[in-house]
């Protein structure tokens, strides 16, 4: 499979995601520069993290009108699996792809430890290789990460199943310290109606190998590989 | 001319911003005061021309830009 790992100026995460994909998942990977237009010949787009140009005005707002985000409108739309992580989940809310917003952590400290996140639909492109009662150990670094909606939204979401993982405690369970940011209904990550475009706070990308502490993340981009295969084992 | 404009965060939406700033104020001795919203304010200058014009194509940037209806309102002045 070939995936895109979008570059804007200030990403910061890129790196590690094309990194994670490449060598680790063992598929073809390149970046795509903020300023192409096009998408062509990819199977699945990851809007990495990072603070694009500056955080300025709002997190993710000027990103959204770059040039190759023209492109992953028409991706997204045609079906194929967007995944924002951090300031990429920021960009694709300001976007429009995903609703709702991420505005300051309700502590206004950068919050920048591993948290714990139960996976809350499993199915879709991003979850389906995550074990029901897997308890996901993940590292998040953000100032701007508290998820906020109106309530019919939120209701929305959590009747359409749409919210993707909710932070816990080390056991499972929602707790109110377990919340790092504030996030209304203690939600880390979403995805469309679709569920082909997904956003998530934490970085799976930095917790894809023991050797970082935890792996948990690669249960992420392993359910977003074997979606793809299974896609296209179908068209076959 | 110059166009002013103010973003401000929605009541409904969390402020943890303001609310600090808020009891910071009390802290220091400024007893009484209600709740404090911490916003943007932007000032762009515009050539010379027709007012309304202008105020409908940057109430357009507001909405799709300079502000996120989701989390902010906001307000165009123009002198």
């Amino acid at each position: 499979m070939n995936f895109a790992v979008l570059q804007f100026p200030a990403s910061n995460c890129d790196q590690d995601a094309l990194h994670v994909v490449k060598n680790v998942l063992g598929q073809s990977a390149r970046f795509v520069w903020h300023k192409e237009n096009s998408l062509a010949g990819f199977d699945a787009v990851i809007i990495p993290g990072g603070f694009s140009y500056g955080d300025y005005l709002r997190t993710g707002a000027i990103a959204r009108f770059s040039p190759i985000m023209q492109a992953v409108q028409a991706f997204a739309a045609q079906g194929g699996p967007v995944l924002g992580i951090c300031n990429g989940f920021q960009i694709l809310c300001e976007a429009g792809l995903l609703p709702g917003a991420l505005i300051r952590n309700r502590s206004l400290q950068f919050r920048c430890e591993h948290i714990f996140l139960k996976t809350a639909a499993h199915d879709g492109p991003f979850t389906g290789k995550i074990p029901d009662s897997k308890v996901l150990r993940l590292p998040i670094a953000h100032g701007e990460g508290c998820y906020f909606a109106d309530d019919a939204t939120l209701d929305k979401l959590q009747a359409g199943r749409q919210v993707l993982w909710e932070y816990v405690n080390a056991a499972g369970e929602a707790a109110g310290r377990s919340n790092p940011n504030g996030s209304l209904r203690n939600i880390a990550g979403i995805c469309n109606e679709a569920r082909n475009v997904a956003g998530l706070m934490p970085h799976p990308e930095r917790a894809s190998e023991p050797l970082l502490g935890s792996a948990d993340g690669l249960l992420i981009f392993e359910s977003l590989l074997s979606w793809l295969q299974a896609k296209v084992a179908q068209a076959a | 001319m110059k166009a002013k404009i103010i973003v401000t965060p929605k009541k409904a939406v969390l402020d943890p911003q303001g609310k600090t700033v808020a009891s910071a104020l009390e802290q220091m001795g400024y007893k009484g005061i209600g709740a404090v919203h911490v916003g943007k304010y932007l000032e762009i200058d515009l050539p010379a021309g027709d007012k309304e014009s202008w105020r409908g194509r940057l109430d357009e940037a507001c909405r799709k830009f300079l502000s996120n209806p989701v989390i902010e309102d906001y307000q165009v002045e123009i002198e």
